[in-house]
This record gives structure tokens, C-alpha cells and sequence, in this order.
């Protein structure tokens, strides 16, 4: 049995504490653990390519990954046991080796036979609240990797900050950043990141969220935005996205233009949440183009107007859009290949059964809120979510890719996001890749108690309940 | 002279606060000092020949380890920030006109109290003038001193330029309250020492000057016992990896005692007690299942001779290894029902008299525990309900109120009583939420309960509580900063001091100080420190 244990929880009632699938995390979908033990020689083991294998020494993801445990690049600082590996197979590969009683590493004969039940298992990360610097970012790669996560959604920027340093506008983080040296993403660091999540398997999908949530831009793009007016005059703030003006277009288009060559995936995010109408209304331009345009004064449709020609310019950069739900809500024409993210709480299973039947892939973020804490083990709410609950056809759900756990940034930082994301979101992890009927809560518990002891050895996953790991956190 | 700057360091303003310009006229200062008048004359440091030292009519010199240590430590943060070079002053080096080259320190009284320990009476006050060319703090003692440098360095700031600056201020600061703590729980999670260690720096930056060391409880028991070497033997979680050494608690004590802080162990019975028993059999009340026993136990067994001599013996021990005029010996949530079910504990009823009212076996333990512990010569503090149950207590006992709800009424009553009190019930930081509960925190007022003047002065302070469920060293140090600091200002400073956006503002910079410093105290609102943490 696994050296690591914590101490039961009563609640759950598992007096011994261990599960016959020992700590793996996510559950596979078909394992077989015997009793027959090996020994791993520390000196003599090896990773290597099957003669048989399509991939050899040139591929330097795998190689990458084999060696792992003894790189000293900037990812040394999670440098633990012996047999750290990240990419699928590998992954639950080191989650089945153990120490036996005389701290020998040992591994049992096992059958394994995997894949994930959802295609898109996601985090989301807010680097515009707080500026999260690389090192923190990599380190939560380094982990959702581990928890095989395979989605880093990057909502970039907002309404406080605008790190990302565009060279097609470089006055955007300029004048738009907390500070703009030390507080922006250089091409270099976007590089980076996302080299560092394709060797881990996972895609890089940026958020540019518009025509709300863009105070930031504003700073260095002077007519980007709505003026807002008291009255007949200018008050002064500025509002979304100005939707009237040819000037707006156009750099929209030299922006995405430029982001479709910086962010290798096939998709962007696009935003298009929480878009407040008062500044619109009451700006006299605007007022007089929605009468030009017919739209009376439903707002919605300039929203749509604005959505519209956005996702005409995103195409034409050969790229799929992913956007908030709020979009597909308020009516606006989307490609079929459209992800739509269903994220607004209260009544999501009813929104999820509306966005399938209308024929749109779909990805579950609402019950996955993760910046909103509570004192206990919220981790099972997570865990008991289910994702296909909603009511709809087999080829509804079927339009279902996956989730995205999401921690917003307005109370998070380097100091405090990784134990607040992990090992909550470990329970996302495994209601996204895991057969829908693995659902057995003391079990759960069992394994993820000892998961999180792994993470610990170098990630500070908080604990889930009281207990100890024999190796604990060594930082403060 | 350049005239003051905003400071440097600001987190946006929060809308909700509407918080404007984001600064303060009182800097960042945490938590705010009784009187303070802040020029706008502005000094400079410099780098090179800034200097702390004794006054030359102090009481305390260079023999003085706690002040030469506290000296050192305030430099490095005053001026060892990340990316300043220190320089050897050149040969031509001297201090321009508004440079400020040294800070005195003068301890007043002739018993600096340098090699004592800290106690709920000693004076905590000091004086703070910065003038140029060199600042004078005076204190009493050495405890006013070091929170005298903790509010210098508070006030050095970085100009436009990056120039270390700090203004002409007169500052004269005393607590509003004396016993200011933090309870840590090392029993849920073992807690390792750099945490403690961390974590005591953290409070004497934020001027708490009590450490509650909730050390053993039912889960595990990590004390290192030389009476009883098999209490961690068996009790710990492990018996080497997860105990506190005497060398251990030795370290933490001293450590604490250079930064002014008390450590009051809790060694707390007759309940919470499920790890003594692992390695002290019979200490505890077999349960029974009808006839028989159950196989598992209940609170401490208050009916055997032996129990009283194991917590002579192990009270003396403590006694010895915990320097403070108090400990703390628990006393709550003790449940019934075991003891209810144990044939030897009902005829023990019998005899005494106390029919079905088991409150008066738990009376009966608790007053010879207090006996026992009485004798070691220590004060001790006793959560509410050993109150509540009406335990016959000495006159000098503290009594900790801890229940939510109802905690003004039971405020009332202890100190009508006429215990001295301390009070938890509204800063259980364990309990978390989101958003920026720091500000329920801060809005507690200690003394808004119903009773006269004479009760009021019973009231000698209060504790935030972090237990440890949820909490252990990956996550322990941003749950608990800076939501503390609200606790630490509302303890400190005057009860008239109640602005939330001025809070905020200086708070916020506060935070990002204790960031710059190492420790990883958690954002209160979106916005951004100058320099980020550096850890993940």
C-alpha cells in the first residue's frame, strides 16, 4: 500500500484510508492492479522509445519528458522524487510507483487501458487582476499536467491591467500595464509559456476579452473606447469598446491579426461578457447610429452588431472563437464551430440543454468557480458536478467537449493561487477525464489525499483535511 | 528640501472604499500609532552611512543581543531592499543637509528588560521623533523599542527617484490593548518551524505580542515530552519527521522573546485529548458499549489517582519549558457521553453527589487540574466554558471567549464575574469566505458590550484563531495575512480609529511591505506591489 497516507476523514467513513486503486488521480478507465510487486532499481531504470515506436530521439517532447526528473532548467525548483513525469501515460505511470516498507521504490503488475471522457479539461487563469508572474504560471502548467489538465485558458487581460505586450501596439501595455516593465508578458515570455505547456500537452487558448472588461486597453489606445457623457458633455470615464467607429475595426483587425500568429492553437477566446449598456446609451454618436441602424433601443443588437464583425475579422485569421455565453444569449449570428462557455451560475443546466440544442459546442465553467472559497471540503461539490446532467438528445451531449475550472484574480496572486487552486481543481480534473460513473466520494478522498501529497513535494496544494504527508511543504 | 511624495508603493483603489487617490495621510503605517504628526519635510537616507544605535544615555548597550539583533533586522528591511547596492561611504562621503544619518535608541528605564521575558504588564510604549540629523526613539524598555522600530521603518519610503526618504514626523504610541495573539494549531497539521518562525516575524511587524500555541489536540500530538518521551513516541503523527524537539520549542521561545512576543502553550483537557492516549494508556476514559468496553475512548478519566499524578508530573515539565507567566489548559467542548457510558464513572457520580449532572465531574477535574497547575506557580487561561460551567477559578484567571453568537452577552458575564478576559469569538480566521472580509475583521469593536467602566478594564485583549482543519504550511501564511493585521489595528490602536478607506489605503501598502519582506500575505483587491512575490 502507498507509504503516504492522511488521516481518515469520519465523515466519509474510510476507516483504513486506502483505495485498491491506490492514488491514482484521475481515475483511469480501466485498471488492474495485482498484488505482484516489482522493484524499480534507482540506478539501472530507464525510460526509452519501444523499437515499435512512431516517435524516437528526435522527439524532444518525450525525450523532454523522460528526463524530467534530472533537468536544471528554470523548471529545477520542483525537482522531488526520483520519477516526476508528466504527459499522460507517464503521468499515471509515476502515480502507480510506491515505497514499500523499507522505502524501496516498488511498482505492481498492472493492466491499464485510458483515455479522457471530455476533450477539453481547462484552467482558467486572470492575469489581468493581478499580474502572475512566469514562474507562477509554469509552476501550475508543471501541476495541471499532473492532474492531466490539457487546456491553459489565459484571460489575459481586463479592465485593471493590460500585461500583454503587443508589438503591433506597444502603448497598450505601455500605458495600460501596472508597470510597464515589470508587470507585462514580452513575446519571449508568451514563448515560453507556451512551449512549456505543449511539452506538457497542453494548449495555450488566450483570452482577448471585448467590447466590455477593457478599461486597460483604453489607456494606450485613446478612441478604442466609448465616451461616456453626462448629459451633453463628456463626463470624463469611458465605457466598452466604441462599436461606431471604422477606427475600432481596423485595429481590431491588425490586433487579432497579430495574436493569430502569437498563439499557436487553433482557437481564441473572445470574451463578450457582462457588457454594460449605460455608457452607450448615453453618448449622443452612438444614440444617433442605433437610429441610423434601426435598433430602437434595444442595445443588445448594437452588442450583436459589433460581436458580429469581430468574428468576421477572427475568421479571416483562420482561427476558431470560443465566447462567453452572453453572445450566444443575445442572439448573434455564430460560425457552427463556434465554443460557446456557459458560465452564469444559477439555471446553467438549463442554459447548457439551449446552447446544444442550437447545435454549439459547449464547455462548463459555472459550478467550477473556484475563486469563490468557503471553510471545508468544497472540493466534493466539485467533484459530484455532472457535466451531461442537463436535459437533451445523446447527440446534444455529445456537443459537450468539456470544462474549464476557473480562478478569477481580484483576491488571488502569486501569494496565494496555488493552494488555492490545488488540489480543488484535482477534483475537476477527475470529473472531466474519468468514466461518469466513478463517483464513489470515500474513494475519492483515499486517492486524492495521497495525490495531493505527491503535488506537495514541491507544489503547495493545500491539505483536505487534517492529516499529515511524510514529506510536508518545505516553503512557508 | 523636496516636498513629501505620494508613496510609492499603491494598490488600485478600491470603488466600493472610494478610495480616490489610494494614499493616506498617515503612509502605510500598521497599525496606526496613537498620536501621529507627519510633516512634509522630507530626509534621505543614506544607504551608506545610516546608522542605528544606543543612545549614549540608554540603558541598554552593546550587551544588549535583543536590541543589536532588532538593530540589524530593521536595517536589512529599512534599507536592504531588492536591487539597492550598499556602498562603502567614499572618502569624501558626508551627509548633505537633509540627510537623516542615524537613529538613536534610548531606553529610559534603568531595567531595560533586555534579557526578560515579555509580560501581559510590561509597557509596550515608545517615542519616535524624526528630525534630521538623527532620529531619537525612546521607550521605557525594550519592548517599546522594538515596536518603535517597527514603526520607523514604516515610515522610510522610496521618492520618485528611488531614494530611500522619510519625513519629519513626531510619533508617541502605546496599545490600546495588552495581550494582542495569534493562536496557531499544531495538531490538525503539523506546522514546520520555519512557518512558526515566519510567521512569529509577520506578527511583530504587525506589533501582535502573544503566539497561542495550540500545540497537541486529538489528532496528533507533536510535543517532544522528556517526562513522557511516548506521548509524540505514539501520539505524533511521526515520531521523528513530525515532533517539536525541546531544542525546537527552545528556538521558537527565543525567537519570539527577540521580537516581543509571549508563547503561551495550550495543553488542552480533559476533551481534545484522543492523541495523549496513544502513548499514556489509562489516561483516558475507556468507553463502554453497555457491559463491555467499545474499544474506543473518551475525555481524559477524571476518577483515577493516577490521572493527577501524570499531570503534576507533566504540568511541572511545562512549567519549565514555557517561560510565561501563563498557560493555557483548554477546557472545551468536552462531551458527556463517554463518561455517561462507564459503569466505574456512574458509581464515582454516586458517591460524590453529583446525581446526573455531569458538568460537576468536569468541575471536579478542572478545579484539581487548576490546583496542580497553581502549584507549578503559573497563571493559566481557560476557554469560556470552564466558566460557563461554573468552575471555582482564582482571581487572576483569563478567561477566553471564543463562542460566536452571543459573545457581547458572554463578554458581559465573565467580566461581571470580574475574570480578565481576552476575545476570539469574531476573528476565527479559519473560517473563510470571498471577498474582503478583512473589513468585518476591523469593524469588531472589543468593548461594545453592555457593562460598566471597571468591567471594560477587564478586558485585557484577544486572539485571532487559525485553526488548523484546512490549514498547514502550504497555505497557512496567505490565510492568515494580512486578514490578521485588521485584528492587530483593532487591538492597537485607538477605538476612535475606524476609517475603513483610510484602512485600506495604508493597509494595502502594508501588505505589499510584508510581500517585499518575504512573506507571502495574500492581495485584499485587485492591483499590483511594486515588487510581486517571489515564491509560487
Amino acid at each position: 500500500c502507498p507509504d503516504y497516507t492522511e488521516q481518515g476523514d469520519p465523515e466519509l467513513q474510510s476507516a483504513s484510508g486506502s483505495s485498491k486503486y491506490g492514488s491514482l488521480w484521475p481515475l483511469p478507465q480501466k485498471v488492474q492492479i495485482s498484488d505482484v510487486s516489482f522493484r524499480l532499481s534507482v540506478s539501472g531504470f530507464r525510460i526509452r522509445d519501444a523499437k515499435e515506436s512512431s516517435a524516437g530521439p528526435s522527439c524532444s517532447l518525450l525525450q523532454n519528458a523522460y528526463r524530467r526528473w534530472g533537468c536544471t532548467s528554470l523548471v529545477h525548483f520542483w525537482m522531488t522524487s526520483l520519477f516526476t513525469f508528466y504527459l499522460l501515460g507517464l503521468e499515471t505511470f509515476s502515480q502507480l510507483v510506491y515505497e514499500d516498507e523499507y522505502g524501496a521504490k516498488s511498482i505492481n503488475s498492472s493492466v491499464i487501458s485510458d483515455f479522457p471522457r471530455f476533450a477539453h479539461r481547462g484552467i482558467l487563469l486572470d492575469t489581468s487582476r493581478h499580474f502572475l508572474p512566469i514562474k507562477v504560471i509554469l509552476a501550475n502548467l508543471e501541476t495541471m499536467a499532473m492532474n492531466k489538465f490539457n487546456v491553459f485558458h489565459w484571460h489575459i487581460v481586463d479592465d485593471p491591467s493590460f500585461p500583454y505586450l503587443s508589438r503591433t501596439f506597444p502603448q497598450l501595455s505601455q500605458q495600460g500595464a501596472y508597470h510597464p516593465y515589470t508587470h507585462v508578458y514580452t513575446p519571449a515570455d508568451v514563448k515560453m509559456v507556451i512551449e512549456f505547456a505543449r511539452l506538457r500537452g497542453i494548449r495555450v487558448i488566450p483570452e482577448f476579452d471585448t467590447p466590455g472588461h477593457t478599461q486597460s486597453w483604453g489607456k494606450g489606445q485613446p478612441d478604442l473606447l466609448t465616451p461616456c457623457y453626462s448629459g451633453s458633455t463628456p463626463s470624463g470615464t469611458f465605457g466598452p469598446v466604441n462599436p461606431i467607429l471604422n477606427t475600432t475595426y481596423d485595429f481590431m483587425k491588425q490586433f487579432f491579426t497579430e495574436v493569430s500568429t502569437v498563439f499557436p492553437d487553433g482557437y481564441v477566446h473572445l470574451g463578450g461578457d457582462e457588457v454594460d449598456f449605460s455608457c452607450w446609451k448615453s453618448n449622443p454618436d452612438i444614440k444617433k447610429f442605433m437610429d441610423q441602424q434601426g435598433f430602437g433601443q434595444d442595445y443588445s443588437k448594437l452588442e450583436s452588431f459589433y460581436i458580429q464583425k469581430l468574428l468576421d475579422i477572427v475568421t479571416t485569421t483562420k482561427k476558431g472563437y470560443m465566447i462567453w455565453q452572453e453572445v450566444f444569449d443575445n442572439g448573434v449570428k455564430l460560425k457552427p464551430d463556434t465554443v460557446v462557455h456557459v458560465w452564469i451560475g444559477g439555471g446553467s443546466n438549463e442554459e447548457m440543454g439551449k446552447v446544444t440544442a442550437a447545435g454549439y459546442t459547449t464547455i462548463l465553467s459555472a459550478p467550477w468557480y473556484l475563486d469563490y472559497i468557503s471553510t471545508g471540503q468544497d472540493w466534493q461539490k466539485y467533484y459530484k458536478v455532472e457535466p451531461l446532467s442537463f436535459n437533451g438528445t445523446e447527440a446534444q451531449k455529445k456537443l459537450v467537449i468539456g470544462g474549464e475550472a476557473c480562478l478569477w484574480g481580484e483576491y488571488v496572486d502569486a501569494t496565494n493561487l496555488t493552494p488555492r487552486l490545488w488540489p480543488r481543481a484535482s477534483a475537476v480534473a477527475e470529473r472531466l477525464w474519468s468514466s461518469k460513473d466513478v463517483k464513489d466520494i470515500s474513494d475519492a478522498y483515499n486517492r486524492l489525499t495521497v495525490h495531493r501529497c505527491r503535488m506537495v513535494r514541491g507544489i503547495p496544494a493545500e491539505p483536505l483535511f487534517y492529516g499529515f504527508c511524510p514529506h510536508e511543504y518545505k516553503g512557508i
